[in-house]
């Protein structure tokens, strides 16, 4: 099979083509660098290309073929890991010059359980600096390309992991989100995105931004891929004390294209912030074909969601600013020469090493948890939340699924809201909502906009990741957006 | 004149006697080569998450029962914030507000004859720093074998709305110290030993007119690294206040170290001025959450504590208060104590030998009781020997420091060295004769009238026999020999 063309098969295809010998790992890992080395120029997906880690993974795989031995799931298929998840003795970089040659000593659990299943990692992927971003304009090293047109972003801040497997440069990919980082990039590069229910899959290893907010989750070409990958990403870790344990469901099983009874809510304040007609349109076209194939929709209506982003930014900073306080050039990364005392070192090192946003949130976070401000802030903040949440609670009594748009608009140009920092945090006023009350959500293609992709997000209840999947499996069998592919 | 009083708050850490880490599986132990005890987690890594030690949080739970508390039902963990090399993370996950494990408990002391009933605000879990070491010149380095080690913080209440105690002296802040530390090693969360800094001491001090209730400006001390360190520290520290307030002059809010050797304090500068610490809830750690029935079966299962134990023995032994706290201050000594007191005839006897040479001998070691090799069951044969007359009270002083240096059972020890006192009357007939005879001088003043002069010829008898006649029986012969 020609290179290229195996690499634009889906995660389940190209698992089928190694288990029944159709192709060995080697070749499968020799695509995906070979397309790599010749289209991330354009694209700039990877931070870091892990070439020798993929083929030995490959080789490792290939043996294990060769002498019958029994084979984890997904033996032979690539993947691309956002580059603030730790892998061992290889680069970890969160995009920002502070993790200066920095190389975990340890596996993020995720990582783990990736090449336990018998992922090939090709490499690691670009974004905004410390995940603080949705466009990866806030890398520290270079801005990712969206596929569909390289002179837009492909979203943030796991664009280098949407456009990853937007541009077959992976067959899967891991991303996290806090506010939307993963269903906004998605959204923009037109491939499946899912962010779970907080809890769902461990984070030790996640290096963290707002430790009550981030969620790693999967980028797939379909939502096939996307189950196989909550299957092998999810459940409990007694490394992480806030992952749940909860027995982890075959994912795949809850793939059925029915959705007769399905009760969707549409709630209205989604399609109101700046959504652009388009959107709201291809959206509601969307939830019609549902009510075609069987399930029952009704507008719905959540006020508290117009404090979703004040409140995000208030908790998500304040977290960061103490999540961040480790990187103070004492024992990993940089560390700034010629200082006469520490403090002075910690000072000019954070200085050096950080950029503007990452700047701009740890000092709007130390100023939320100050005292005498920590009522007003923080405290009400959390208040806001339990409220947002109990909306939630309120809408799942009488819905399966809700659906709204994932982005207002579709990619924006590189460098056109970098001006603007309100604008470019309005983006994530759909997908902030699901990040505050912990609940899971994906983002599927739903049709283009001028020739950008445009997705549609489906949240529902906690823990019940399968009924979202299964409703977006059902909308993914009666169309065919998931199959377009951007021209490279 | 106005008369002054001190009002005194006690901050003391304690390092928990886990065998892990407060949020890893590291071992816990003192010294070692430096960074060999340590994983991503106590490094605070990028991407590491802590997870409880069960055995820490119920350490300070039992820690808080037997300091009468209340525990909090649910309970959480917070980020202390600051900037320092020793602390890998940035911030260190303690307990702060209203929701520590224990609150609102208390501590009896009796000092001079007064007993009160000193209020323990809140009991706390948080985890340690690493150590930071100036080498030379500019350079430092960091040891993280102790950072994230389990400790617990005990505070005193000073509001008397508490409806407890203050502590009022140095006295009275030395003795709440003995005592919290003696419930400390009963229950085994803590090793108490200052010296090495497992157990470390942070009072501070305000001192106003008395009768007021308002309290005075305080001062922290820090540097505080043994009992008599507290004790003259806060002296210093309440004179000085009391000679500024007399001359009208304020006192500044500050912290300040103590000298030890100069005996003295003085303000501390930098960092340990006021801080923003930002506290606020540990997003990485769920609630404690606390099953009531489990509690109670803490409490049940609670050692006896000193104070009882103190009670108990003034009414079983007959001990006075001053001897029963000494031999209660320790678990080991109060249990080597009773081991041998229940299994002889006179429980003071036992109580002067373990307060006199068995506590000198276990100080001198540096030793608790339960390490010696002197076990009780020596302590009562050597008390029997002495009761039969095999030897004298001089020759057991010698024979206790002998099982203590060596373990072996006093009869060996007797036998083996030749102590066995001498009973025979002949033998020391023989002895009370030569004595006689080579001090005629002595004699003759004694018939005249100086009868204290006896003691002069029993020290001469025991001089001669290495202490080993009997003591009653050299008596009667010198009194026979030298006549009325």
């Amino acid at each position: 099979m020609a290179e290229n063309e195996l690499c634009k098969l889906t995660a389940h295809e190209i698992a089928f083509l190694v288990r029944s010998k159709q192709v060995t790992c080697r070749e499968v890992a020799e695509a995906f660098l070979g397309r790599v080395s010749s289209l991330d120029e354009k694209v700039r997906a990877y931070v870091t290309i892990t070439e020798d880690l993929a083929l030995s993974q490959s080789d490792a795989l290939d043996k294990k073929i060769a002498s019958g031995d029994e084979l984890p799931p997904l033996a032979g298929v690539p993947w691309a890991i956002k580059d603030n998840m730790c892998t061992r003795g290889v680069l970890t970089t969160c995009s920002s010059k502070i993790l200066y040659n920095y190389k975990p000593v340890y596996d993020a659990t995720v990582v783990r359980k990736v090449v336990e299943s018998g992922g090939i990692i090709i490499g690691k992927t670009n974004l905004d600096e410390f995940a603080m971003g949705s466009s990866t304009e806030n890398s520290a090293f270079f801005t990712t390309r969206n596929p569909w047109d390289l002179d837009r972003v492909p979203g943030g801040s796991s664009g280098g992991s949407a456009a990853a497997v937007a541009a077959d440069l992976a067959a899967l990919a891991l991303g996290s989100d806090t506010g939307g980082s993963i269903r906004q990039p998605a959204a923009f590069c037109g491939v499946v995105g899912m962010k779970p229910t907080y809890g769902r899959v461990s984070r030790y290893g996640l290096i963290a931004f707002a430790s009550s907010l981030d969620q790693i989750g999967p980028f797939a070409k379909d939502v096939t891929d996307c189950a196989l990958a909550m299957s092998v990403i999810s459940g409990r870790d007694p490394m992480d004390s806030t992952s749940l344990d909860v027995p982890v469901p075959d994912y795949t099983k809850s793939l059925v294209p029915d959705v007769k009874g399905i009760k969707i809510g549409v709630p209205v304040e989604f399609f109101a912030q700046g959504v652009s007609p388009e959107i709201v349109e291809l959206v509601w076209r969307a939830v019609e074909a549902f009510s075609v194939l069987g399930a029952e929709y009704k507008e719905t209506s959540m006020p508290m969601v117009d404090y979703g982003l004040a409140t995000y930014y208030i908790i998500a900073p304040a977290e960061c600013s103490s999540n961040l306080a480790r990187y103070d050039g004492v024992r990993y990364g940089l560390r700034s020469s010629d200082s006469p005392d520490p403090l002075t070192m910690f000072r000019k090192t954070r200085e050096e090493g950080f950029g503007p946003e990452v700047k701009q949130r740890i000092m709007a976070g130390t100023y939320a948890l100050s005292a005498g401000y920590y009522d007003a802030y923080y405290l009400k903040a959390q208040k806001v939340r339990t409220l947002i949440r109990q909306d939630f609670d309120k809408l799942f009594e009488e819905f399966d699924v809700l659906i709204t748009p994932t982005t207002p608009t579709a990619a924006f140009k590189i460098g056109e809201r970098t001006g603007d920092p309100f604008a470019m945090k309005l983006n994530d006023v759909c997908t902030i909502p699901a990040s505050m009350a912990g609940i899971p959500a994906i983002s599927v293609p739903c049709g283009f906009a001028d020739g950008l992709p445009v997705g549609m997000q489906i949240m529902g209840k906690p823990l019940d990741e399968a009924t979202i999947m299964r409703v977006a499996f059902a909308f993914e069998q009666a169309t065919t957006f998931h199959k377009q592919k951007p021209k490279l | 004149m106005i008369e002054y009083e001190p009002v005194i708050g006690m901050e003391v850490h304690a390092e928990l006697l886990t065998e892990s880490k407060m949020f890893c599986g590291c071992k816990v132990a003192f010294g070692g080569e430096p960074n060999t005890r340590c994983c991503p987690v106590c490094l605070g890594l990028p991407g590491s998450l802590p997870v409880i030690n069960r055995r820490a949080v119920e350490f300070v739970v039992r820690t808080a029962l037997a300091l009468n508390c209340k525990i909090n039902q649910n309970s959480i963990f917070h980020r202390k914030n600051y900037f320092y090399p020793d602390l890998p993370k940035g911030y260190q996950i303690s307990q702060y507000g209203d929701t520590p494990i224990g609150v609102n408990g208390y501590v009896e002391i009796t000092v001079n004859g007064v007993t009160k009933r000193i209020g323990i605000r809140r009991v706390h879990l948080e985890e340690d720093t690493g150590k930071l070491f100036h080498v030379e010149g500019d350079l430092s380095q960091i040891d993280y074998n102790r950072s994230g080690v389990p400790l617990m913080e005990i505070v005193t209440e000073h509001d008397p709305s508490a409806g407890f105690d203050q502590i009022n002296s140095a006295d009275e802040a030395r003795e709440y110290l003995v005592q919290l530390r003696a419930i400390l090693m009963y229950l085994g969360v803590s090793d108490g030993k200052m010296e090495e800094g497992s157990l470390r001491c942070e009072p501070n001090v305000s001192v106003r007119p008395k009768g007021s209730d308002t309290f005075g400006t305080r001062t922290e001390i820090k540097n505080l690294n043994s009992f008599r360190a507290v004790h003259s520290g806060l002296l210093y520290e309440i004179e000085r206040h009391k000679k500024a307030l007399a001359r009208g002059e304020k006192i500044v809010h500050e912290t300040r170290r103590w000298d030890d050797v100069r005996g003295r304090t003085a303000p501390m500068r930098g960092k340990e001025l006021e801080q923003e610490y930002r506290y606020f809830p540990e997003p990485d750690l769920p609630p404690l959450s606390f099953d009531p029935d489990w509690i109670e079966e803490q409490r049940r299962s609670l050692p006896e504590l000193p104070q009882q134990k103190r009670k108990r023995y003034i009414e079983e032994y007959g001990l006075s208060e001053t001897d029963a706290s000494v031999i209660t201050a320790s678990r080991a000594l109060a249990e080597f104590y009773e081991a041998a007191a229940s299994s002889y005839r006179d429980p003071k006897i036992v109580a002067n030998w373990v307060m006199g040479d068995f506590l000198r001998l276990l100080n001198a070691a540096d030793i608790e009781a339960d390490e010696s090799k002197l076990k009780p069951e020596m302590l009562v044969d050597m008390l029997r020997l002495v009761d039969d007359g095999t030897i004298s009270g001089k020759i057991a002083k010698t024979v206790f420091a002998e099982m203590f240096q060596t373990g072996k059972p006093p009869r060996e020890i007797v036998e083996g060295s030749g102590l066995v006192q001498i009973t025979d009357e002949s033998e020391i007939e023989a002895v009370v004769q030569q004595v006689i005879d080579e001090n005629p001088n002595e004699v003759e003043r004694y018939r005249g009238g100086k009868k204290e002069l006896l003691g002069f010829f029993v020290g001469q008898v025991m001089r001669l026999t290495k202490g080993k006649a009997n003591p009653g029986m050299v008596n009667k012969l010198l009194k026979e020999k030298l006549g009325a």
